[in-house]
């Protein structure tokens, strides 16, 4: 089948579907690629290196929207500047479209797919499954829009992000707060802290905790029992009491902060409020606010979409095409999602694409089949955090409070034990105990120092000494009774195997150990 | 030599002998530690042999020198996968020495007490040989077992515990007439019969004992040895034998102890034995199909090997069946000379006794700062890139930490399905002594080595 790849006709939109890179690997799994001239271009990827990888290069822009089976795209259709038609009327019945489609804002998109007989697939509506994590575009978008926020926003800060003490006097650390750990809260997280501001980061999801602090970065909490989690793993809406908690903790981090970093969304819902004007206000002259929700309304209102304004001092940062700023990466990263996406929907490496509605990632992906519009797809079956469990019995709490009858017992008993003892037995008898009983504690406080390394020679050195019992026999070996002597004598020799076999085997073991 | 003298000889003999054990706590400090072991035991040799010996010199150099050469003999024949074997026929070579001396102290006539004093001396002697009994029997089953001589899989007798509790209160019904018996000088019988049973105990105490238990018996006997030498201090009054007995059965018990630990098991349900045999719902869960392994080849190990900057090797039983060690030196040289941080985690029971695996990869002369313990190295593994196990199996069930049911429920394991890849390399796809299956081996980072690992590594090496 063979592979279109038209320029990204958006304003603005650098990206492309497809890098030289890419194309070859594509070209490896049995399809023919092509490309428009000059799509890679804004990009920096030439037509003469796509050329070189064995792609197609067309310039005309309806030729080579009919002559594809697939047209991967980055934006979804929209209308052509140059031509004057939607890209939705190059499209003909048969083909396949893979690009970002938002199925649940663009109902009208999806109604003239399926009018068209075209089958779509939403790169934006990947399940939220391990086995499609290769091919989550919306991730590694995000990644990349976490990394340029901070970016940009070093940008528009005046100051360093590290701290430092020079000659002409010492620097403070940025401190940055980045508002929603998902992929690209934790993007931001790493990126300003490896430029070595100090990173604090909230979300209302408790488990993420974790994946923060293994950032560096530092994790606020909130004293307040609510879990966050939605299916997916995405967040879900909450209550006004948590909002309540949550934006006082906002306001008291707006004061001490220097850069903030929201990238709340909930997915099909309008961005969460989460900066007010009065917040804003209180920041020091100079901050920066750099809002990644700024599409979808913004986490602060004050944010203008695709803008950066000042306000009150503060720089407020709503650029809604951060991947786009870093268009080699983002193209090398969308593509290479997309020839997962391919490698898994074509099975026998020959070319061929298969629709198969059975399997989890393409049921999920694909929002229009043959004409037919089949979003939204049935919940996932797996979410990325796991299901709530239900409550433990809570029987063995019971069993966990330590008896204070159990030690009492031991000890009492064995204290009757030794009492008993103390009145029967001899004295010669209690000097010998005494000493047994102190043996024991000094075994006890030596081996537990023995490092684990050597339990095999500490045991066969205490075989050796245990041969000490040979003593035994020696003392009886001068008895006057033949078969004392006897005995004597066979227990001297089987100790001394031990005595000499012992120690020479832990000698042989212990020269072994070397650095 | 004055008695004096001969004191103060066992009281130095008994300070080296814990300096010895002291040692023990670092591999640098441990050779010292073994030289003040031997002088130890020289010195309370010579002090006896000069000060209470009096005569039969002939015999007693000769039972030396014969004595002393097979001991040095099969030191030095020893391979280091038999370490575990070594070590049980040596304990059992003292519970016999204890039964001896324990006879030949019973029918010893200089030996005269009254009263309470002859009835103390009598459970002395009972006692005595009774733990050398229980211990000579036991460690001859557990070498047997541990050579391959006898199955490895646990005798289970019917109501096996009665018959245990019967055998321990005829011990002491028989440990009553003997102390009744010896007041008017007989008792030979009872103690003969006492022996008999200490015997059949022993036997049976380590035949329901399975295969993976076996670092518990080797430590709990190495314990008993201990004890055994106590007790006969006890009979002979003779301190230096109190103290070491003593030093050597706490020695084997804090063993024994971590051993359960590290399995999570009651001491007493390992000694009840029949481990592994018991079908509990999860055996019968083990045979449903759990999903599909990966295969990989040599060649591909090789290459992830390669291609990786963290690597742990996890070796349990099955490497030193296959005498692998210097295999895995090889490859670990080689990784490491190309900036690979090679480590190896051990697990507590991994192999047949405690510190079996470190013994052989010391023999394979790796050097044991690369070593690590469970404890040290189970945080790491998020960070490796490539985990591989060398014929273990239920030290890395992911199953005893998530599944409740489990026959192996709780045991700490070591979590290398944490990676990002595990390569497993095993013969077949046999369960492992627990018997349980091992969802390890279906995860999707899990890659199966196929095959003998002695072969397969030979080949890996050659890939490198």
């Amino acid at each position: 089948m063979k592979i279109g790849i038209p320029r990204e006709i958006h304003a603005g939109e650098q990206r492309v579907a497809t890098t030289p890179d890419v194309a070859t690997q594509l070209q490896k799994l049995g399809f023919s690629v092509a490309i428009e001239s000059g799509a890679g271009e804004p990009a920096n990827f030439a037509d003469s290196a796509y050329a070189e990888a064995g792609v197609e290069i067309v310039s005309d822009t309806r030729a080579l929207w009919s002559a594809s089976d697939i047209v991967m795209k980055v934006r979804g259709p929209e209308q052509h500047p140059e031509l004057g038609i939607d890209e939705i009327e190059l499209l003909h019945q048969g083909q396949i479209l893979i690009s970002f489609l938002w199925p649940g804002q663009n109902q009208s998109t999806l109604d003239a797919l399926a009018a068209k007989g075209i089958t779509a697939l939403a790169m934006d509506s990947v399940p939220r499954i391990s086995r499609a994590q290769k091919l989550d575009a919306l991730s590694s978008m995000a990644n990349i829009a976490g990394y340029r926020a901070v970016v940009e926003a070093a940008q528009h800060f005046g100051r360093f992000f590290t701290g430092q003490i020079t000659a002409a006097g010492k620097v403070p650390p940025a401190k940055v707060l980045v508002i929603g750990a998902g992929v690209a809260g934790l993007a931001a997280i790493g990126a300003a802290k490896s430029m070595g501001a100090i990173v604090r980061a909230f979300d209302t999801r408790p488990e993420v905790k974790e994946q923060v602090e293994s950032m560096d970065g530092e994790f606020l909490l909130l004293d307040f029992a609510e879990e966050g989690s939605g299916t997916g793993g995405y967040a879900k809406v909450m209550s006004e009491e948590f909002i309540a908690a949550e934006m006082a903790l906002f306001a008291e981090q707006a004061k001490e902060v220097d850069i903030i970093i929201t990238t709340a969304l909930i997915p099909g819902k309008p961005a969460p409020e989460l900066i007010t004007e009065e917040m804003v206000e209180s920041m020091q002259p100079g901050s920066v606010i750099v809002d990644l929700a700024a599409e979808q309304g913004g986490n602060c209102k004050l944010t203008e979409a695709g803008k950066v304004i000042v306000k009150h001092g503060v720089t407020l940062i709503g650029y809604t095409d951060l991947p786009s700023r870093l268009a080699a990466q983002s193209s090398q990263l969308y593509g290479t999602n997309l020839r997962h996406l391919l490698t898994d929907m074509c099975p026998e490496k020959d070319g061929q694409l298969v629709v198969d509605m059975e399997d989890e990632i393409t049921r999920g992906t694909t929002v229009v089949k043959d004409g037919q519009i089949t979003w939204p797809p049935p919940a996932p079956k797996i979410s990325a955090a796991p299901a709530p469990k239900p409550a433990p019995a809570p029987a063995p709490v019971e069993d966990k409070k330590p008896s204070i009858l159990g030690p009492i017992l031991t000890f009492g008993l064995g204290a009757l034990a030794l009492f008993g003892l103390g009145l029967k037995a001899p004295p010669s008898f209690m000097e010998h105990f005494t000493v047994f009983v102190l043996a024991c504690f000094v075994g006890y406080m030596v081996i537990w120092n023995v490092t684990a390394a050597l339990h095999t020679p500490l045991m066969s050195v205490t075989n050796a000494i245990s041969s000490i019992i040979i003593i035994g026999a020696l003392s009886q070996i001068s008895s006057g009774e033949g078969w004392i002597v006897l005995l004597a004598t066979v227990t001297i020799l089987i100790a001394s195997i031990n005595i000499f076999g012992g120690f020479a085997v832990t000698r042989r073991m212990l020269d072994m150990f070397r650095k | 030599m004055p008695q004096g003298v001969v004191t103060v000889a066992y009281i130095g003999a008994t300070i080296l002998f814990i300096l010895a054990l002291g040692g023990l706590s670092h591999p640098e400090t441990a050779r010292r530690g073994n030289l003040y072991g031997m002088t130890g035991m020289g010195i309370a040799l010579i002090a006896t042999i000069f000060g209470v010996v009096t005569d039969n010199y002939t015999l007693l150099i000769l039972a030396l020198v014969i004595g002393g050469t097979i001991g040095l003999v099969l030191a030095k024949r020893v391979q280091m996968t038999q370490m575990p074997e070594l070590v049980a026929i040596l304990h059992s070579l003292v519970g016999l020495a204890a039964v001896f001396v324990g006879f030949a102290t019973f029918s010893d006539p200089d030996m005269d007490f009254v009263g309470v004093e002859q009835t103390i001396h009598d459970i002395e002697i009972y006692v005595g040989i009774l733990i050398g009994a229980i211990t000579f029997s036991g460690s001859v089953i557990a070498f047997g077992k541990l050579s391959g001589k006898i199955g490895g899989n646990p005798l289970i007798l019917p109501a096996r515990h009665w018959l245990n509790l019967s055998l321990l209160l005829i011990t002491i019904w028989v440990g009553s007439a003997f102390v009744g018996q010896s007041a008017d000088g007989g008792g030979t019988f009872p103690l003969l019969v006492m022996t008999l049973i200490a015997l059949a105990f022993g036997v049976h105490m380590v035949m329901a004992i399975g295969g993976a238990d076996m670092p518990v018996v080797v430590s709990m006997l190495n314990s008993y040895s201990g004890w055994a030498a106590s007790a006969t201090g006890f009979m002979l009054s003779n301190d230096l034998l109190i103290v070491t007995g003593a030093l050597v059965g706490s020695s084997g018990a804090i063993l024994s102890y971590i051993m359960c630990r590290a399995m999570n098991r009651k001491f007493l349900a390992v000694i009840a034995g029949g481990f592994g045999t018991t079908s509990g719902s999860s055996s019968a869960a083990s045979g449903e199909d759990q999903g599909e392994v990966v295969p990989i080849d040599t060649t591909e190990t090789a290459e992830l090997l390669k291609n990786a900057k963290e690597v742990m090797i996890i070796p349990g039983y099955g490497m030193a069946v296959a005498q692998a060690q210097h295999i895995v030196h090889e490859i670990t040289r080689k990784l490491r000379d190309n900036d690979i941080n090679v480590r190896f985690g051990i697990h507590p029971v991994a192999g047949r006794m405690p510190g079996h695996m470190n013994v052989l990869l010391a023999e394979a002369k790796l050097p044991y700062d690369i070593v690590f313990e469970m404890d040290e190295i189970n945080d790491d593994f998020p960070n490796i890139d490539v985990s591989v196990i060398i014929g273990a199996n239920d030290i890395v069930n992911p199953s005893a930490l998530t599944d409740p049911d489990s026959p192996i429920a709780g045991m700490p394991v070591l979590e290398c399905w944490k990676g990002d890849t595990t390569i497993v390399l095993k013969r077949s796809m046999a369960t492992g002594y627990a018997g349980v299956q091992n969802p390890l081996f279906f995860l999707d980072n899990t890659r199966m080595l196929f095959g003998d690992a002695r072969e397969s590594l030979d080949k890996v090496l050659a890939d490198l």
